[in-house]
């Protein structure tokens, strides 16, 4: 009947080492394996170097993508430009996650007489994940405003931020279900019969559960929000990306766009890293737990 | 004798499959009674009717003289005061000892922290868990969780408390000292109706031994009348078979 497994869960992953993290391999003898994988990491590079570098347009690429000189000086700008994608991504970040339990929850209400709002999240998920991101952004951000309704902000800004919301909602929602679906339907059993209300047992067993759960992937998405905060500049505001191509049209140099792409990078790498650590310490932990009799 | 539970007629179906095809059973205040019979044959899933958390077909489960099977009884509140215990534990793996126990009092009773702690603490106490407050479920061996589950349902200070398989999911050595606190709330006079597989243990422990066969409730009396001189044919069968597994 119910098992260890059972009772601990869907999740259970194998016992292994994470592949990327784990610069040294598989051997015990860990300053051998560090440096066998300098040297070749190094032979690597200096490879792809000499092959890119013997290309025919390269001496052109290098003067039109790599100059040192327009990089420091667009640098600066688009790093104040990039602020506003920050600020994007945060206040969607919020709303996204709030918004987004909503959704989760909904479809996971039982019986027929909720089956409108089960109905409306699946089509409200099928809807925003079947649509490009830049058509909703587009469709929002030059509609919404020329309604002209009282009260209804212009900023294109705003509805490039409604539109993240909207889109990312649908993922996420997706990524919290799959988080509640997990926790094993003993752990609803147990709470409803101490006498919890269904709306008790969601908020203080099912959720707290299915939340620890899916932060790496709700990280995943939120990297992927992070690049995207660039499609609201479509719209006309002046992010990172849309300053870039204001200096690159200006000087007919596209190292700014380069710069750009590093600022993006310093924030989706650490986020990576932070993700593939609590990936990693989640495994750990179960491992740890599951040694324990 | 006053009446703490009364099963009548109850008809329970999953699908196309008739689990309960008409049982019957009533039960005295303090007194314990034993549910035998082989996997399959719906002990677990009477229970699960008692406690309304399977819906039932037909038939009445009256606890304490009231439907609960009635249209628009407030199930929560029936749950309040029957307590039921898995056999896989279903201990919440994000809360320690102390908050597994203490949250239906706090949420569903609406004592106060302090209160429901202290309610927590005594009966982790009189349990022998009293150093196992802060641990988390997953650092326990399956004896303790088991008993932590009895405790997180003697908190709710039930009327009524229901074992399902109890010692079912634990190594034969830690058996004992679940059995060890099922005897003490015996002796302590609680309402008990238990499935299990431990005939010793229902031998000496139950007030009634019930033998439920396909559904429905085939044999039943004092525990030594049926472990010794069973009248029913299938009862005989399923005895022999426990008694060649060497578990009577």
């Amino acid at each position: 009947m119910a098992s260890e497994g059972d009772r601990r869960g869907d999740l259970e992953i194998a016992p292994r080492r994470s592949r990327i993290l784990d610069v040294t391999g598989s051997g015990n003898d860990g300053r051998r394996g560090l440096v066998i994988a300098l040297i070749s990491t190094v032979i690597f590079l200096l490879l792809v170097g000499f092959a890119i570098s013997r290309a025919p347009g390269w001496q052109e690429v290098r003067r039109a993508f790599f100059d040192w000189g327009y990089f420091k000086e667009s640098f600066p700008e688009i790093a104040r430009a990039f602020m506003l994608n920050v600020k994007i991504f945060m206040i969607a970040e919020v709303f996204i996650l709030v918004f987004a339990l909503l959704l989760a929850v909904l479809r996971s209400l039982p019986g027929p007489v909720f089956f409108p709002l089960r109905a409306f999240a699946v089509v409200y998920t099928d809807f925003f994940r079947g649509v490009p991101t830049i058509l909703v952004i587009t469709l929002l951000g030059f509609g919404a405003p020329a309604l002209q309704l009282q009260g209804i902000p212009t900023s294109t800004t705003f509805w490039g931020i409604v539109a993240l919301v909207l889109v990312y909602s649908a993922y996420v929602s997706e990524v919290y279900r799959a988080g509640i679906e997990s926790v094993h339907p003993s752990q609803e059993m147990a709470a409803r019969s101490l006498g919890l209300s269904r709306g008790q047992t969601l908020r203080r067993v099912i959720l707290p559960q299915a939340v620890r759960r899916v932060i790496p992937p709700l990280l995943n998405d939120f990297i992927g929000l992070q690049k995207d905060t660039a499609l609201v500049g479509t719209l006309g505001a002046v992010e990172a990306f849309q300053q870039a191509q204001i200096d690159a049209n200006a000087t007919f140099n596209y190292t700014a766009l380069l710069a750009a792409a590093v600022l993006f990078v310093a924030i989706t790498i650490p986020l990576a890293r932070f993700t593939d650590w609590l990936i990693l310490r989640d495994r750990r932990r179960r491992e740890a737990s599951g040694t324990l009799a | 004798m006053n009446e703490a539970l009364r099963v009548e007629r109850l008809h329970k179906s999953f699908g196309r499959i008739e689990v309960l095809r008409g049982v019957d059973l009533v039960v005295a205040e303090h007194q314990v009674i034993c549910l035998i019979g082989a996997s399959g044959s719906g002990k677990s899933t009477l229970l699960r009717c008692i406690n309304v958390l399977e819906r039932i077909d037909s038939g009445r489960i009256l606890v304490e003289g009231r439907d609960v099977t009635a249209r628009g009884v407030d199930v929560n509140e029936i749950r309040r005061q029957i307590g039921i215990v898995f056999q896989a534990f279903n201990l919440f793996p994000h809360m320690s000892v102390l908050r597994n126990i203490t949250l239906a009092p706090r949420d569903v009773l609406d004592l106060s922290r302090s209160e429901a702690e202290e309610r927590a603490v005594a009966l982790l106490e009189r349990f022998g868990l009293g150093d196992k407050r802060d641990e988390y479920p997953d650092r326990l061996s399956g004896g303790q969780q088991q008993r932590v589950a009895i405790v997180r349902a003697l908190a709710m200070q039930p009327r009524l408390m229901l074992l399902d398989e109890v010692t079912s999911a634990l190594d034969p050595e830690l058996v004992a000292e679940v059995l060890e606190v099922i005897r003490e709330l015996a002796t302590g006079a609680m309402t008990m109706v238990i499935a299990t597989h431990e005939m010793a243990f229902a031998r000496d422990i139950a007030s009634r031994v019930c033998f439920l066969d396909d559904g429905m409730i085939l044999e039943e009396g004092p525990p030594e009348q049926i472990f010794t001189e069973p009248r029913e044919a299938r009862t005989q069968r399923f005895l022999q078979r426990i008694i060649a597994a060497g578990r009577l």
